[in-house]
């Protein structure tokens, strides 16, 4: 008997073992944009990975893919996934929304989940966080806090999600100080710690004593560190490692009921294409320990702030609010429509600087 | 405030250029003895865990430099073996040196997130870093960045005005005819290639150490692609690779500064500035006869 021949046999019942168990278990694959280690961003997605991983136990398996650029090879890297067997994939990251739309037309049965999107398909839901909301409370704390009145903003790109944040930070800062200006610099990348650190040095040298950041790396808080009287706040996770100072708080993404939830619904087979748009108040978006490097009147404030938007009293986007040529956009007391943020492309009155287009 | 300070823009500018530098200059030797090393970024990020994790562990930044530049040789001495005595090829073994790099970088790094790196020391100038501006642009930095310049000097003269410069130009132009004049072409190119991991693990360590200082994944962010093109357009030159890494560092830092004086050129001009102005001014530099070291990426097999 050839060896072939002896193997065959192995091969086929290995063959139908591992069919019968990816039959069993519910494969479910993730899309970062950066590496796990960024200690921001991606360390919080994968860290709402590993709570599926611990809620399902033997009955989900995860895989991951790290560090996958925006663009096109986005969609190889979503192709492989499925091919790999995954019945439900969370594309983590704004750019993934037309590879991962292109990969979910040819596999209509596997589920996609695109987060900060807004483009859906019967098999592709998105889910964002209203992140908007903490950025209102670090912008309130900024306005207090600041003393040169000028704070340091690190953008990524120009999209609505990052305009949004801006706004919301300026409005409460503006409020708390009118006389606050905002320095923007766009770098172009989500994660890039020598640029994000040299981003965050020309601002200081600026004058920026406070620096609010919308990319995924620590580097920023390194360099306010360094320059020893500059505060910053966590981005996407609690950067607790530069607490008390110079991170006097944070905006924490909290995945994880999400992700064991939508498992759960492809687990029933009650899976359904939605859009979802979570803040404070169902947890998505924490607010982390606000430290004692900031005054106990601020800090109440602050926390009034965070429970009033919970409790739905208060919207960070409500009028009387301008636009930046002067423009009205809200009245008195009126409240931004969803629609108008989730396209948002224009800064709130007071703001200098354009938006790149 | 609003203007920007030449002093302190000078300054930031060579920082920020010092790994591009190293690393440029390493692949710079390597490629000139005839050997394509594509796994810089892969050495950069592992002298860069290297580095900062011996830094972190002994208190000491400079034993962090050194174990970079150790780390940074191991990994060259791997694309060593692969290419110089397995014969592999030097693309594939390159990129996958950088892949490797990455991961077990990373892998190296699992403890270190999060923790601050000593401070590096910086020479004691004593009077001239107090004279205006140019104290500033000379005389404020840490060790690294004098120690990148020196190697620039060395490199050229090395290169240019000694035996052992001459040599590893002919195994890097012709390795047959080098090979036939009884030089050792692999111990040459091994060398080269140790020199240039250790140089892109330098680099790596000043970005973990000193630019950003602390240990993220993947922090180079792809300067060790920036520095394997700094190469060719600098076509082989170790002064052009300062203009370029000066130039390339340089427009970075400014592009930003100008972004946060609120300067009213459009963003995505300034963000492509680094790239375009560098590739231009080189291009423009290397159109007089200079072209690649004749056996740049050949495998050479010694003929018995």
């Amino acid at each position: 008997m050839t060896l072939t021949r002896l193997l065959t046999p192995v091969a086929l019942a290995l063959g139908l073992a591992t069919t019968v168990t990816a039959q069993d278990k519910t494969k479910v694959g993730f899309i970062y944009v950066g590496p796990i280690g960024d200690g921001g961003w991606t360390y919080e997605h994968d860290k709402a990975r590993l709570a599926v991983e611990d809620h399902f136990g033997d009955r989900v398996e995860t895989i991951y893919r790290e560090s996958v650029p925006e663009g096109a090879d986005a969609e190889r890297a979503i192709t492989e996934m499925v091919l790999q067997g995954a019945d439900l994939i969370f594309t983590t990251s704004f750019g993934f929304m037309e590879p991962t739309l292109a990969v979910a037309k040819k596999f209509p049965d596997v589920k996609f989940e695109h987060a900060t999107g807004y483009k859906t398909l019967p098999n592709v839901s998105t889910y964002s966080a209203r992140f908007y909301e903490g950025r209102a409370v670090q912008g309130h704390i900024a306005g207090e806090m600041t003393e040169s009145n000028v704070i340091g903003y690190i953008a990524s790109y120009p999209i609505p999600e990052v305009i949004r944040g801006i706004n919301a930070a300026y409005i409460h800062a503006a409020r708390v100080n009118p006389d606050v200006a905002f320095k923007v610099i766009w770098a172009y990348t989500w994660f890039d710690p020598p640029k994000e650190a040299d981003a965050a040095q020309a601002l200081i040298e600026q004058g920026a004593d406070v620096i609010l950041q919308h990319t995924d790396s620590t580097a920023p808080q390194s360099a306010a560190e360094k320059a020893g009287d500059v505060i910053t706040f966590g981005q996407a996770s609690d950067m607790a490692e530069y607490a008390p100072f110079p991170r006097v708080s944070s905006i924490i993404d909290n995945w994880a009921p999400y992700y064991i939830a939508r498992t759960q619904a492809v687990i029933d087979g009650t899976w359904e294409s939605q859009q979802v748009w979570h803040g404070i108040d169902e947890g998505m978006v924490e607010i982390g320990e606000i430290t004692d490097a900031v005054p106990g009147d601020v800090r109440a404030a602050a926390l009034a702030l965070k429970e009033a938007m919970a409790a739905g009293e208060y919207h960070p986007f409500t009028g009387p609010l301008n636009r930046q040529d002067g423009s009205a956009w809200l009245a008195e007391g009126e409240v931004a429509e969803d629609d108008t943020l989730l396209g948002m492309d224009f800064y709130v009155e007071g703001m200098s600087g354009q938006i790149p287009n | 405030m609003g203007a920007i300070d030449p002093g302190l823009l000078l300054a930031a500018l060579m920082v920020a250029a010092t790994p591009l530098l190293l690393a440029a200059l390493g692949e710079l030797v390597v490629e000139r003895a005839g050997v394509l090393n594509l796994g810089v970024e892969g050495m950069m990020i592992t002298g860069a865990i290297c580095g900062f994790a011996v830094a972190v562990n002994s208190g000491s930044p400079l034993m962090g430099f050194v174990a970079a530049a150790g780390g940074g040789a191991a990994l060259a001495l791997l694309f060593a073996a692969l290419t110089q005595l397995a014969l592999a090829n030097q693309v594939a073994s390159g990129l996958a040196l950088t892949l490797f790099g990455l991961g077990l970088s990373s892998l190296l790094g699992q403890g270190y997130v999060g923790i601050k790196p000593p401070p590096m020391p910086r020479p004691d100038f004593g009077q001239l870093s107090d004279v205006p501006v140019l104290g500033q642009v000379l005389f404020s930095h840490d060790l690294m960045v004098y120690l990148a310049l020196a190697l620039v000097a060395a490199v050229w003269a090395m290169l240019n005005h000694t035996r052992a410069g001459l040599i590893l130009r002919a195994v890097g132009e012709n390795h047959d005819a080098a090979h036939a004049l009884g030089y050792r072409v692999v111990r040459v190119r091994v060398l080269a290639i140790m020199f240039g991991g250790s140089c892109a693990g330098l680099g790596g360590a000043h970005i973990s150490l000193v630019r950003v200082p602390q240990w993220t994944e993947g922090m180079t962010a792809g300067a060790g692609w920036i520095a394997l093109a700094l190469v060719v357009f600098a076509s082989w030159r170790a002064g052009r690779v300062l203009l370029g890494a000066w130039l390339f560092g340089g427009v970075t830092v400014l592009q930003l500064n100008l972004q946060a004086t609120g300067l009213a050129i459009p963003v995505e001009y300034l963000s492509m500035s680094p790239y375009l102005i560098t590739i231009f001014v080189l291009v423009i530099m290397s159109a007089d006869r200079s072209r690649a070291p004749g056996s740049l990426g050949r495998t050479f097999h010694a003929p018995h």
